[in-house]
């Protein structure tokens, strides 16, 4: 029962994970509809900019000798994603408006081959430990009374995350901005008209999920290093967000929470009878079997389709 | 001037429906098809062979496959790289237990088994689609990898886990395996990759492919019009599969001679494939050869000029490699989504003009 209690609760901080990643990708698509592969990529980079701005080896220090402390490094890979964010609208997106879906998700991939090169070119390609001051370990108090184990940093991430999605649904629901935002996902057509730049729109979104990336990289990157394997958990969002619906930031998380648990006991319980690592599927297959019974996902808006 | 069809007039019903009405395609196709068979094969090495123009050959096929379900009946799928995993482990299993089975016919044969695992996974597209589907092809690709990777039964047991095409003869000559000819081999994959563009282009101007075609442009018009959206999607996964899993057998037994799932099939086999049918051309056969092409030159032409011509480390080189190609992927998209296809129908129309442009 306690082995029970711990697969699930490792499972909800690895789904906490998953939904971090998944946020970028409802931001995006809810704004302008383009489904951003990309944001594994987003997340992989900005770990590797933040991972340059702080460390000793990286190339900020052997340029000026310095580093940044954590809180600046951050505020200066922010800025680094509005940069990523701009150009993006600038070179790709504002060729592409009126394009088919799947040409704008293909583009996504581009970007994301292009990040990846970029990164690699700029930062090099092997794993850089994270270290930011966040806690590390197991939580020696459950750990002790109750014989648990949880990672404290897992609990941060939890708690970033829910403060990331009260900070987001403020943001939408009570900023002139976020009305704004809502507005695009709604109708492009009928948001231009009021006098709402698409353009800008696009970038302040591309930003904030940028700042998602930038949180999902720095959880993912102090939990097992920046490395390459990040830009794929992309792929792990994807059943994610197919679980809760393309457009519904609280599908997003409560969809990582299913898939992560799903998967967990999966793997510890069903795992061992068909050789293992079923974790690379069952997320999906999971996704599929739900997809089945409610086309749209659980939070998705069901779309009326007319001739 | 070039393309003009004036004068090209039709007495029969037989010559209206010919699968190239025009004198001027039949000539350059026919042209081409003399180049590829009789004069390729005098100046045809190793290089040539396994670098260009087998893998452009593989690839060229698959991309037909996903061009009918992607391109003509609207389907996203992400699985192409399971799909062709299914037809190399299927022709696999079939060489080594059938060892007297003509090999053309274990081809064959896994190509309709991969149709059979593409009708499964292709069950979803009745309730889900666009982006949702595109999800739920991944399953196929995560599953069917995870699949060769961990049943023993699929690898013969082989310690390693990989599986290794035996040699096998076609009417005398060795088709696979490291004695295999580079003429040989490449003429095999030609032959298959001509019959099946010439079959994909027939189905897809006959009546299931307008089915298909129905679907993709609007599957509720196409449903009240008396199109069976069930027959119409399940018989485009079926003949992509089918595509798919011949281009697979090929890919493990002609041209990689060994494999193993993880490197050879892995997700980037699904998007590879899918950007040659992007960049070519969505719903067109001529697009999926012109995609092959320029997908299978690109990096061969980055990595001459960058290694050999201006000095790049390999490494460096890999990287910037993988910039350029992102790069070229989303400036094509930007210049001409509609792939090389329609730059070479606007090449048509510009010639049929010549010399006097509008």
């Amino acid at each position: 029962m306690l082995f029970l209690l711990e697969t699930v609760i490792s499972g909800l901080m690895a789904g906490v994970m998953y939904s971090l990643v998944a946020l970028g990708f409802v931001l995006i698509f809810k704004a302008s509809g383009i489904f951003n592969f990309a944001q594994g990529v987003f997340a992989l980079f900005a770990g590797l900019a933040l991972y340059d701005f702080i460390a000793t080896d990286g190339w900020f220090y052997e340029l000026f000798g310095f580093v940044l402390p954590v809180w600046l490094g951050i505020i200066a890979t922010m800025g680094v994603m509005v940069i990523v964010a701009w150009l993006v609208e600038f070179l790709v997106l504002r060729h592409l408006v009126n394009q088919e879906p799947i040409i704008l998700f293909m583009s996504t991939i581009g970007l994301a081959y292009f990040l990846e090169g970029l990164g690699d070119v700029l930062f090099g390609s092997d794993v850089k430990p994270l270290d930011i001051g966040l806690p590390q370990g197991a939580w020696d108090y459950l750990l002790d009374t109750h014989n648990l184990y949880i990672e404290k940093l897992e609990i941060v991430a939890a708690g970033v995350a829910a403060v990331m999605v009260i900070v987001l649904a403020i943001f939408f629901q009570k900023t002139r901005i976020g009305r704004a935002l809502r507005a695009v996902a709604d109708d492009h057509q009928a948001a231009l008209s009021v006098g709402i730049s698409l353009r800008t729109i696009w970038v302040i979104v591309w930003s904030v999920s940028g700042f998602v990336a930038l949180v999902a990289g720095v959880m993912w990157g102090s939990k097992s290093g920046i490395q390459f394997s990040l830009s794929l958990i992309a792929l792990k969002a994807l059943p994610v967000l197919i679980l809760g619906g393309f457009t519904s930031v609280p599908g997003a998380i409560i969809g990582g929470l299913i898939i992560g648990v799903g998967e967990k006991v999966a793997e510890v319980y069903a795992g061992p009878f068909v050789g293992g690592a079923i974790e690379n599927w069952f997320a999906y297959m999971l996704a599929l079997g739900f997809l089945l019974i409610r086309p749209q996902g659980l939070f998705g808006e069901k779309i009326i389709e007319r001739v | 001037m070039f393309y003009r069809e004036a004068g090209q007039f039709k007495t029969s019903y037989k010559a209206d429906q010919a699968i190239f009405t025009i004198t001027q395609d039949r000539f350059f196709i026919g042209l081409f098809l003399i180049v590829a068979f009789v004069v390729v094969p005098f100046f045809i090495n190793d290089y040539w062979a396994n670098a260009i123009l087998i893998h452009f050959l593989v690839y060229a096929l698959a991309a037909l496959g996903l061009n009918i379900l992607t391109g003509y009946c609207g389907q996203v799928s992400l699985g192409t790289g399971g799909f062709m995993a299914v037809g190399a482990y299927a022709s696999y299993k079939l060489v080594t237990s059938f060892p007297e089975m003509n090999f053309i016919v274990a081809i064959l044969l896994s190509g309709g088994i991969t149709a059979l695992v593409g009708v499964v996974f292709g069950l979803p597209s009745l309730r889900i689609k666009g982006f949702y589907l595109a999800v739920a092809t991944l399953a196929a690709q995560f599953f069917l990898v995870w699949l060769f990777n961990k049943v023993g039964w699929f690898f013969n047991y082989s310690p390693t886990g990989m599986i290794v095409s035996p040699p096998r003869e076609i009417f005398g000559f060795l088709v696979t395996g490291p004695e295999a000819s580079p003429v040989v081999r490449y003429l095999f994959c030609l032959s298959f990759v001509t019959v099946f563009a010439l079959a994909a282009k027939n189905i897809v101007r006959g009546r299931v492919g307008r089915s298909w075609m129905a679907i993709r442009d609007m599957d509720i018009a196409a449903e009240l019009i008396g199109i069976r959206p069930l027959e119409a999607k399940l018989t485009a996964f079926a003949v992509s599969s089918f595509y798919i899993g011949v281009a697979g057998a090929l890919y493990f037994n002609v041209w990689l001679g060994t494999a193993e799932p993880t490197e050879a099939f892995d997700i980037n086999q699904s998007f590879f494939v899918l950007f040659i049918v992007i960049i070519g051309g969505l719903g067109s056969i001529m697009g999926s050869f012109m995609g092959a092409a320029f997908m299978v030159l690109i990096p061969i032409t980055l990595k001459t000029i960058m290694v050999d011509g201006m000095g790049f480390a390999v490494g460096a080189a890999k990287h910037a490699e993988v910039m350029l190609l992102g790069t070229l992927i989303i400036f094509f998209l930007i210049v001409e989504p509609h792939g090389l296809a329609r730059l070479w129908q606007i090449l048509k129309e510009k010639l049929r003009k010549w010399p006097f442009p509008y």
